[in-house]
């Protein structure tokens, strides 16, 4: 059986179900539905993307008692407060996550505790809201004067909201801007320089889930035409997070596993438990807890991948692109200068890692940066590219100054790099990781990849990302999980992955460490072809053979400064240099 | 606002304030050695208050049944691994620690039960029950994944504090109680009346504070500590055993709670849920020291303190929207004053 044959057979028997099944469950039913909508937000914000918010429920309420108090005080129908309901919480949600987000990672689930804490008893107090008794009365649904009072009409609605929101996300995650958020997690580095504005980024995550959120609230008033403080508490939220955490993090569907079985089993525990013991009491909450803790030590990863190994596999097609190919960039005229260093010097306390060093690069040249450990060679790379700002000196890119650019404005203008330490998504395939490179060459946003307008460019994308991994051997493993490669192929993925960006000029940190002979070779040919056709090439290296053998001039370093400069030939008869690497021999 | 009300205000500001200041440094202790946001410090407030009064009443609380449970279940957990390794003298170590200890404590709290009017005995008593139980959580809901990402962590102490709530229900029912600590006198200086139940309030918090000081100052336990919070890896190398510290924060993170609640039991009533809306008070305070600096969230604690009782006067329905909502333009200081970019941990 085919995924398509099967996700028929479900929406067949989602449409079916009312119709089967008695009034009890079609209740429990249509509340899966809105939780799902709240977790799914909280699988892309926590399980994708890797922030937690303690504040999905205030999201949930705040919208629910917009539309109560709209729709009940002043007679607006419901369909109007709907966008109200969104609009409000647009801006909260875009205030929270700016003064949250710019910090380090425990600033947003802290800010969310105390924030949907403040709102709820916000809810309980005002006057306005009815205190904690609520609003009641709020009016129904209807379309076209068909009214959905009922719950089984109401649950078509959920649903449909439900799975419309599930095939967004879930189109959104497999998108330019989807491999953006999945690097969100631990990854942020790497896409910065990638040209990902990772902060914004976040906060956009963190809006598309209140949204998400504001949805379900809006759902929920006119479901249960009732709105009181208490659903809407932390203790909420944080069930809506235990629903994501058990049902898991990679796949959106995750979503409405967790929230299917929190909720089944919250209804059985309170059904069973009073039979066991006499006490009254919430053991559900201990119950809760005891299997978040168990689930976490165990795996991060949710049920989902227990669901997945059931599935039939899908076989993976690469689409063809139907419009012309991406755009490349014009090559600087050979010999011209490219990236210069003047007197740049970093200081980490009182260590200068890196003092006075200039050198330049020239366009169209392999140049080598090689010096012993300690050297300073990767405080200079990280000055490059942006990741760290230089204390003093200039360094220019084309004759513009870039020492103070982010990794991110650096990557615009046409560096691109690889990383020391392999720093791939793992969880992502070997072609999304490839493509990951060509962020910067692609413009859909949010909405086009939720709407899957996106895909002549996608196409694209990928097909370029296809090529170049076909130009570092890697054809035969585009759709492998990352992870799965051995080192000398990451390495080769991260080379991939740079050139799928276009570069002026490739940044490469020690490319060979942990490659084979033959596999240095080949990527010795690459950068050779690459010389030829005109792309600049910078290489870190540690490993001398390797270097003497490709690059025209090399600049050698030791105790942040330069020691040498010249021809591979030079280089090696020079005593200093072989004083550095040696020892004295008198 | 008369001079009189202020004065008033402020004393019970500060008498808030210091249990605040305690919380906010114990969850700065736990967050720099064992990088947990302790969100259910606030249970052990509630599981004190509720055991004291429990005893107080002449019962033996159901906190002591938590206690050997988890003994228990360590010893099951540790004991059977070292077994098979034919080390008795390790297993010794473990059941000695972890069921005869707690057996004592039982035995202690029955006592205490017997005797309704010793009240320094209960408070013994109930200190006795609850501090071991901070390491006995770190031991099992924390050391097997003590190297997992901050946000991990941070979820099983929700979790663990969602189980915490539930038996405090089990055990000790929805209703609220108040503890009789110390009788009822109070003096008059100046137009202030000063209880002696504040007054004991703020004492023991100063004091506390400064044996917390000594202790992270200058003992080889405090070094230890502070070790491992500056760098976890170089202090393992140096031997310190983070297991170790790990379990010394939570104790002194359950201390602290459990004196909290004892403190706090006489002016507030307790319900099994209390705890949690006290601490996170404590941790408004942290925040404002950056969850790392102590000085900054003892003060931040008193700004906390003030905060909760002017508006409680002014606005009282707002009370706890307003103390909350503080956090916000706190975090939109520190937002704007931080331009490092904090590079995350890997996953």
């Amino acid at each position: 059986m085919s995924r398509r044959l099967l996700l028929l057979a479900v929406l067949v028997l989602l449409a079916a179900a009312p119709l089967l099944l008695p009034d009890f469950y079609v209740t429990l039913m249509n509340y899966i539905g809105l939780a799902s909508i709240v977790t799914l937000g909280l699988v892309l914000l926590t399980g994708v993307g890797g922030l937690t918010s303690f504040g999905q429920a205030a999201f949930v309420g705040i919208s629910a008692y917009t539309s109560a108090v709209l729709t009940t005080r002043y007679g607006i129908s419901p369909w109007l407060s709907l966008p109200a309901c969104l609009l409000l919480t647009l801006p909260i949600s875009l205030f929270l996550g700016f003064i949250t987000l710019r910090l380090s990672g425990h600033y947003l689930p802290l800010g969310t505790i105390a924030w949907g804490i403040a709102i709820y008893f916000l809810f309980g107090n005002l006057e306005i809201l009815g205190k904690y008794s609520g609003i009641a009365e709020i009016p129904r649904l209807s379309i076209f004067g068909w009214s959905l009072g009922g719950g089984r009409q109401m649950y078509y609605l959920i649903w449909a909201v439900t799975l419309v929101a599930l095939l967004a996300a879930g189109n959104l995650l497999d998108s330019r801007v989807g491999r953006a958020i999945r690097a969100l997690k631990g990854r942020t580095t790497m896409a910065q320089s990638f040209g990902v504005d990772t902060n914004r980024l976040k906060i956009i995550l963190f809006v598309y889930a209140a949204l998400l959120a504001a949805m379900s609230g809006w759902l929920y008033a006119h479901f249960l035409r009732y709105v009181n403080p208490s659903p809407f508490s932390l203790n909420a939220s944080i069930e809506y997070l235990f629903m994501a955490v058990i049902g898991g993090s990679t796949q959106v569907w995750g979503a409405i596993i967790g929230a299917t079985l929190l909720t089944m089993l919250k209804e059985w525990l309170k059904d069973i438990l009073p039979r066991i013991t006499d006490q009254s009491g919430n053991y559900e909450i201990v119950v809760f807890g005891l299997l978040i803790v168990l689930m976490l030590h165990r795996t991060r990863e949710g049920l989902v991948p227990y669901f997945s190994a059931l599935l039939p596999a899908e076989k993976p097609v690469l689409a063809r692109p139907t419009t012309p190919p991406l755009p490349a960039r014009v090559q600087p005229q050979r010999g011209e200068p490219l990236l210069e260093v003047e007197g740049a010097t970093k200081r980490f306390g009182a260590l200068a890692a890196v003092s006075s060093l200039s050198f330049e690069v020239r366009a169209g040249e392999v140049l080598g940066l090689i010096g012993p450990n300690g050297a300073g060679k990767s405080t200079v790379f990280n000055l490059m590219t942006g990741v760290l700002a230089a204390n003093e000196g200039e360094i220019r890119f084309r004759g513009e100054r870039i020492e103070n650019l982010s990794a991110r404005a650096i990557a615009r203008r046409g560096m691109a790099r690889t990383f020391q330490h392999v720093n791939i998504v793992p969880s992502m395939t070997v072609l999304e990781n490839a493509a990951f490179g060509a962020h910067l060459r692609g413009h859909a946003g949010v909405a086009a990849a939720s709407l899957r307008l996106d895909r002549p460019e996608e196409a694209l994308l990928r097909h370029e990302a296809a090529q170049q991994l076909d130009r570092v051997g890697l054809g035969k493993n585009l759709f492998d999980q990352a992870s799965t490669l051995p080192l000398g192929s990451q390495r080769m993925l991260e080379v991939a992955r740079a050139l799928c960006a276009d570069p002026m000029l490739l940044l490469l940190d020690e490319p060979a460490a942990g490659l084979r002979y033959l596999e240095k070779q080949a990527l010795a040919d690459l950068v050779r072809r690459l010389r030829e056709e005109g792309v600049s090439v910078l290489l870190v290296e540690h490993d001398m053979e390797f270097v003497m053998g490709l690059v025209d001039r090399i600049v050698v370093m030791n105790f942040g400064e330069k020691l040498a400069e010249g021809s591979p030939r030079e280089i090696q008869n020079n005593p200093a240099v072989v004083e550095a690497y040696l020892g004295s021999v008198a | 606002m008369s001079f009189n009300i202020a004065l008033w205000l402020s004393q019970d500001a500060i008498t808030n304030g210091a249990i605040y200041a305690l919380l906010a440094l114990a969850l700065v202790a736990v967050y720099t050695v064992t990088r947990v946001i302790f969100v259910p410090q606030g249970d052990f407030i509630s599981l004190a208050a509720l055991s004291l009064a429990t005893l107080q009443a002449g019962l033996v609380p159901g906190t002591v049944y938590l206690l050997i449970g988890g003994g228990l279940l360590i010893t099951a957990i540790d004991g059977v691994a070292v077994l098979r390794k034919k080390k008795l003298k390790r297993f010794a170590a473990i059941a000695l620690e972890n069921i005869a200890l707690p057996a004592v404590i039982a035995g202690a709290a029955v006592w205490s039960a017997s005797r309704p009017e010793d009240i320094l005995l209960q408070v013994a008593v109930t200190l006795a029950i609850v501090t071991p139980m901070g390491p006995m959580l770190y031991r099992l809901a924390f050391q097997p994944v003590a190297n997992a990402p901050i946000l991990v962590l941070l979820i099983i102490a929700v979790a663990v504090h969602y189980m915490l709530t539930g038996m405090a229900l089990v055990f000790f029912g929805g209703e609220g109680v108040r503890t009789q600590l110390l009788p009822d006198i109070s003096f008059q200086l100046g137009v202030l009346n000063i209880t002696g139940q504040s007054l004991a309030v703020i004492i023991t918090s100063l004091v506390l504070i400064v044996l917390l000081a000594i202790l992270f100052g200058s003992t080889v336990y405090g070094k230890a500590l502070r070790a491992t919070a500056l760098n976890r890896t170089g202090a393992r190398l140096v031997g310190i055993s983070s297991e170790f510290t790990g379990r010394l924060s939570f104790a002194l993170a359950a201390l602290i709670g459990a004196a909290s609640g004892i403190l706090v039991s006489p002016f507030t009533t307790i319900y099994y849920d209390t705890g949690f809306l006290i601490s996170l008070k404590g941790f408004v305070g942290a925040i404002i020291g950056g969850m790392t600096n102590y000085p900054l969230a003892a003060l931040g604690s008193l700004l906390v303190g003030f905060l909760e009782s002017f508006s409680s006067f002014w606005a009282s329905t707002f009370k706890e929207s307003i103390v909350f909502t503080l956090i916000i333009p706190v975090l939109l200081w520190r937002s704007l004053t931080t331009h490092r970019v904090e590079e995350d941990e890997e996953p």
